[in-house]
């Protein structure tokens, strides 16, 4: 919304500069975020006060030397008239006349104006100049050149009671607010409603003629005026329809004064009827409609016209003023006369009875709609106008016959014609006065600032609200009984006139406490800390943290099912309103995005691993929410070790157990112990693929990606080793504390056992019985070397593990150790046929 | 003999200064001081000698074996320091080469954030509470003081999933969840998470970002509480010299509302392009709990107050780093992510 300040003075004096006042609109709420400035000391392009004055065209002669110019002869209240060289159209007839009275913006040499018929703004000084051989040191100034209208079209011509000579920028400078108002407060959504906020702020009475004029024009308020029948037949959408008849009038442009303001307010002129009703909208925040009066249609038998509120029949049509033809369902409120639609309530009028050039009799409109009709309505039309846009935030129902008297009376004095002293005012939604019982302890509770108690009934009453003392019938303490004015749609309750108070007395007086309250019971949060864990661990072992986005599409979710079922789309929770087709679920698996990730990557660099911590969604039938389970995805891909000069980097790929050390080292940091046995997956290589649990429960699968699946994310062909662990089901037992193991100061004694065993006897079989065999006294058993070929034999592998023996209270000897070693040989040769190797 | 050991000393020491490296010394050590070393055998001659001059040659030899032995250790230490030195001056580096790539990976940048956010809030006693992604209508609005068709809810665009479920807009709907939970306990809490709007998606907003609220109920809550907790968290996460401004704004589900501006840290509050020529950033919407809001999480409001407020998690973090585009955050480009 925008303000110009020249406007704003009209209700309210301002003594602060412009800028204070923005700071403290915006710390009340009221948020200013521009200030433009329009030929003031601040403006891009200042109006110099001495350069650019009102000048008066006072004769217009021949250029001697060219068609398509004029010798303009201007009063500039300098000692004498100045001649200067001018190519306006509108002076082209005047040639010749010697007694000319036209007031016009003069700049003299060297002031700085912008360039008219450049693009853009670009800024020029003026200079003599001699044109087809005249010489001119002055001009009279188009719009663009002032900085007033971004096209160069004729010069401006200024009222006749511009004082000639006086500088331009007292005369046509101004400021304009623009504003960023939140939340539904029609009440400021209108100059007078910025200044009842200003003169709050400021300490300063507000001046109310604009809200008067019926009290000057006593008219009388009938719901059966004798020139329309006026219905409403659903009063649940329109709490009131008022409408005034102008007799007489002349449609024609607005005065300068009018088009100015509504340009600077963002609005465009049209004719004094549309200016006076666009006029009265920005000034009071009421909507108002004018329709030609001998247009709207009388119901059948009757000689006036009517004008019937009513729910639209489903499929109505209408052509609204912006020419489109519009449908309507059963649940919008439409303007009707006779005949039919005439306008959408609140929203936008009809085509055929709008004000034309021949109209002579209008019927204006100021009425009041429900705010939430008014929203659906504009939305499902996708239709939003300045009247929608205020409709849709609540407008004060009081307004209607104000604003219709207002405007009324602007038409009659803009466009001749008079005012009918009969307003048609249909009322059904009239609602008693709200009156809220007011406790200056809870505002000072709410608070925590003590405002004078008077201060706080100075500032409810400067917005307008009657504050009147009284007594708690409860505690018979004194309190206030406030009385809320009709505009404040908002304010319901004690707490909205606890706002008031502290926005107006300003946050920035409050002090600064801290919370005096008693701490609430502090607790552990195992499932965040566990989660942070993981990360770090991660992060430790050189893996990326990525978050990706939660919406994926099915598509990619159903490259991992390799020859399995494709994803049934009524097992995934679908976003009924997606902003594409590529992010219209959501996930039940990280892989896909973390794939993506990898693939957009690797464009750039060879070593791609990453992880992430994430929640995935599964619809649970017969439950609103789905269940959303956290997930830990990682990836790994590319070299072992970052390229460097050094001799004897490791730049094999990785593989299945690069990313299962990670694992081990996850586990590890968490004071897990895992398990791993050999998996299938239809994302993953059938043989090198990982189940993982941990105390016996499931926690994911790893493995390295299937060929065919790496090619559906347009992977290249080298290993890309993926996991997906359930995260809560990994951190379940996590955070359960754990007794450290005694440091002994014995000597250990190290071992080499070698054995042999068949091919498929599992690695972590043979570990298990030598670990368990060894008892306390093996402290570490670590598996060294691992041998197929022709000295073990065909089918068979060599395992080759480091022992370290060692006892808390004493030096192991020889002899125990071997008999221990004598023990986990034969232990091993008997569960798993392993032969020790020589 | 005694003449033929003063000889053998003298040729000893002599032989001695001409060793250079140890391979030589131990050469020296065994020819003259080992098991048949000269030194050795001359002893061992010892009873060649008639019996009275037999102490005096073996105290003479002694005392000049101790004198070799001597020689050899200060020649030995010569040695070992001239090898030290060789050793320095052969083992120079270029120290500008790279060094043996290592190193832990990057945690996300968000993650970051929200861990400072964390530490901050933790220290005046706010703990983490997480609350559902997807929520109902009645989660996310209905209980907010936002029931259906309220104007407010055009504040938020809303991805939808089901006629009452939607992707939480905010972290809001988290207050009430925390609320039922605890009440009629007081509330500290810090309710971080993912949150959802339908924006197209451009540098400057994303269809998924990341919120932490805060939500403090008790019986002596109040605005100048929650100005002095915002204040607080400003200056610590943007720096003790920023200067903060709370303004009136509006929020359905608070009641007074405001806003927190910290002066503007890209051009320190003279205006640009970042703060729009205002000189200031918002970074979090507040107020105090509604009396609704309260009600509906089964406080009763003459009893209780509450404050909330809800900072952004990348705007900050954009903020810091002088970061664009706000795409780069989920973007995962790992040259992005790394530099942080």
């Amino acid at each position: 919304m925008r303000v110009p300040l020249s406007w704003l003075k009209d209700y309210v004096d301002i003594t602060i500069p412009i800028s204070e006042l923005a700071e403290r609109l915006t710390l009340a709420g009221l948020e200013v975020e521009t200030i433009q400035y329009i030929g003031q000391p601040e403006a891009e392009l200042p109006w110099d006060p001495k350069r650019v004055v009102v000048g008066e065209i006072r004769a217009v002669h021949f250029h001697p030397n060219a068609d398509r110019l004029v010798l303009a002869e201007v009063d500039y209240g300098g000692a004498e008239r100045e001649t200067v060289v001018a190519g306006p159209p509108s002076l082209l007839d005047l040639r010749g006349q010697e007694d000319v009275h036209l007031k016009v913006a003069f700049a003299m040499e060297g002031t700085s104006l912008y360039d008219g018929y450049a693009e853009g703004w670009q800024i020029k000084t003026l200079k003599q100049a001699t044109i087809r051989g005249v010489s001119s040191r002055c001009m009279v100034c188009s719009e663009k050149e002032l900085g007033l209208a971004d096209r160069h079209g004729d010069i401006i011509y200024l009222p006749e009671d511009a004082p000639v000579g006086a500088p331009l920028v007292e005369y046509l400078g101004d400021a304009v607010l623009e504003f960023d108002i939140k939340g539904p407060f029609g009440h400021v959504l209108s100059v007078f409603g910025v200044a009842r906020e200003v003169a709050a702020l400021l300490n300063v009475p507000l001046r109310r003629d604009a809200l008067q004029v019926l009290d000057r024009h006593p008219s009388d308020l009938t719901p059966a005026p004798d020139f329309l029948t006026l219905e409403i037949a659903d009063p649940d959408l329109c709490p009131r329809y008022s409408a005034a008849l102008i007799q007489g009038i002349e449609v024609g442009s607005s005065p300068f004064w009018m088009q100015m303001r509504l340009r600077r307010a963002g609005m465009r002129p049209i004719n004094n009827i549309v200016d006076v009703t666009n006029y009265v909208m920005l000034e009071l925040g009421q909507p108002l409609h004018a329709f030609d009066y001998y247009i709207l249609r009388a119901k059948p038998g009757e000689d006036r016209p009517a004008i019937i509120v009513r729910r639209a029949q489903p499929g109505e049509q209408m052509e609204t003023l912006d020419g489109t033809l519009r449908t309507f369902d059963g649940e919008m409120l439409l303007i009707t006369d006779g005949g039919g639609p005439v306008a959408v309530a609140g929203v936008m009028g009809g085509l055929e009875s709008e004000v034309t050039e021949d109209t002579t009799d209008v019927l204006l409109e100021s009425a009041n709609f429900d705010f939430i009709s008014v929203r659906r309505t504009s939305r499902l039309l996708g239709l939003a106008s300045d009247a929608s846009q205020r409709f849709g935030r609540r407008v004060d129902p009081e307004l209607t016959v104000k604003a219709a008297a207002r405007a009324a009376h602007l038409m009659a004095g803009l466009a001749g014609g008079s005012v009918v002293p009969v307003v048609g005012d249909v009322y059904p939604g009239q609602q008693p006065q709200r009156v809220i019982p007011f406790d200056p302890a809870y505002a000072t509770r709410i608070l925590g600032v003590q405002v004078p108690t008077e201060e706080m009934a100075r500032i409810l009453t400067s917005l307008e609200f009657q504050v009147q003392p009284a007594t708690d019938p409860e505690t018979d303490l004194p309190i206030f009984q406030v009385t809320v004015p009709s505009h404040r749609q908002d304010v319901e309750r004690p707490v909205d006139l606890v706002e008031e108070v502290g926005r107006i007395w300003g946050y920035d007086r409050f002090p600064t406490t801290l919370m005096r309250d008693e701490l609430p019971p502090q607790r552990t949060n195992h499932r965040l800390e566990g989660a942070e864990r993981v990360r770090d661990l991660l992060v430790g072992c050189g893996l990326n943290e990525i978050i990706t986005y939660s919406l994926v599409n099915l598509e990619d979710e159903g490259k991992l099912r390799l020859g399995g079922p494709a994803s049934d789309p009524d097992d995934y929770l679908h976003v009924l309103n997606p902003l594409s087709a590529e992010r219209d679920v959501l996930r039940q698996t990280l892989l896909p995005s973390a794939l993506h990730t990898v693939r957009d990557n690797l464009r750039f660099v060879d070593r791609v691993f990453l992880f992430e911590i994430g929640a995935v969604y599964l619809p649970v039938r017969g439950q609103t929410l789905p269940d959303e389970l956290r997930r830990l995805c990682i990836v790994m891909t590319g070299p072992r070790e970052a390229r460097s000069w050094m001799a004897g980097q490791d730049r094999a790929l990785v593989d299945f157990y690069d990313l299962k050390g990670v694992v081990e080292a996850l586990l590890a940091g968490l004071k897990l112990d895992g398990a791993f046995e050999p998996g299938t997956h239809p994302a993953l290589h059938p043989g090198r693929c990982a189940r993982v649990s941990v105390a016996g429960r499931g926690v994911g699968v790893m493995g390295e990606l299937h060929p065919l699946v790496r090619d559906g994310f347009d992977l290249p062909a080298q290993s890309v080793c993926v996991l997906e662990f359930d995260l809560d089901g990994l951190l379940f037992d996590w955070g359960v504390s754990y007794r450290m193991a005694p440091l002994s100061v014995h000597p250990p004694v190290y071992e080499d056992l070698a054995v042999v065993v068949e091919e498929d006897v599992p690695a972590v079989r043979v570990h298990d019985l030598i670990a368990q065999t060894g008892g306390a006294l093996v402290r570490s058993v670590v598996l060294f070397d691992v041998y197929r070929g022709a000295q073990v034999g065909g089918g068979k592998k060599s395992l080759a593990y480091r022992l370290t023996y060692q006892a808390d209270d004493r030096t192991l000897t020889d002899r125990e150790v071997a008999k221990l070693r004598g023990k986990i040989v034969r232990r091993l040769e008997r569960e798993v046929g392993a032969t020790l190797r020589s | 003999m005694l003449d033929q050991l003063n000889r053998l000393e003298g040729e000893a020491l002599a032989a001695l200064e001409t060793v250079k490296e140890s391979d030589a010394l131990a050469e020296w050590d065994r020819s003259y001081l080992g098991k048949k070393g000269a030194l050795t055998l001359l002893l061992r001659a010892v009873g060649d000698l008639p019996k009275e001059e037999r102490p005096a040659f073996g105290r003479a030899a002694n005392e000049a074996k101790v004198r070799l032995e001597a020689a050899y250790e200060a020649r030995a230490e010569a040695l070992r320091r001239e090898e030290m030195v060789r050793e320095l001056e052969q083992g120079t580096l270029d120290v500008t080469l790279p060094g043996r790539p290592a190193g832990p990976g990057h945690l996300h940048i968000t993650t970051q954030t929200l861990r400072r956010i964390y530490a901050i809030f933790a220290e005046m006693g706010f703990q983490v509470y997480e609350s559902p992604e997807v929520e109902t209508d009645e989660m996310n609005f209905g209980l907010l003081n936002m029931p259906p068709h309220h104007p407010a809810r055009d504040m938020w665009d809303t991805f939808w999933v089901s006629d009452e479920a939607l992707l939480r807009t905010h972290t809001s709907p988290g207050q009430m969840r925390a609320m039922r939970e605890y009440c009629p306990e007081p509330i500290r809490v810090i309710l971080p998470g993912k949150c959802y709007r339908y924006e197209q998606i451009t540098a400057r907003s994303e269809h998924q970002f990341y919120q932490v609220e805060g939500l403090a109920v008790g019986r002596n809550i109040t605005m100048a509480d929650l100005i002095t907790t915002l204040t607080e968290f400003a200056r610590r996460y943007y720096g003790a010299e920023r200067r903060v401004r709370i303004r009136g704004s509006y929020f359905p589900f608070t009641e007074p509302s405001i806003e927190v501006d910290v002066d503007c840290i890209l051009c320190e509050g003279q205006g640009c392009r970042v703060c729009k020529y205002s000189g200031w950033l918002e970074i979090a919407g507040a107020g105090m709990v509604h009396p609704v809001v309260l009600q509906n999480g089964g406080y009763d409001p003459d009893v209780w107050s509450g404050f909330a407020f809800g900072p952004g998690v990348e705007r900050p973090a954009m903020l810091k780093h002088s970061i664009d585009d706000i795409r780069l955050f989920y973007g995962n480009d790992l040259r992005f992510l790394r530099q942080f």
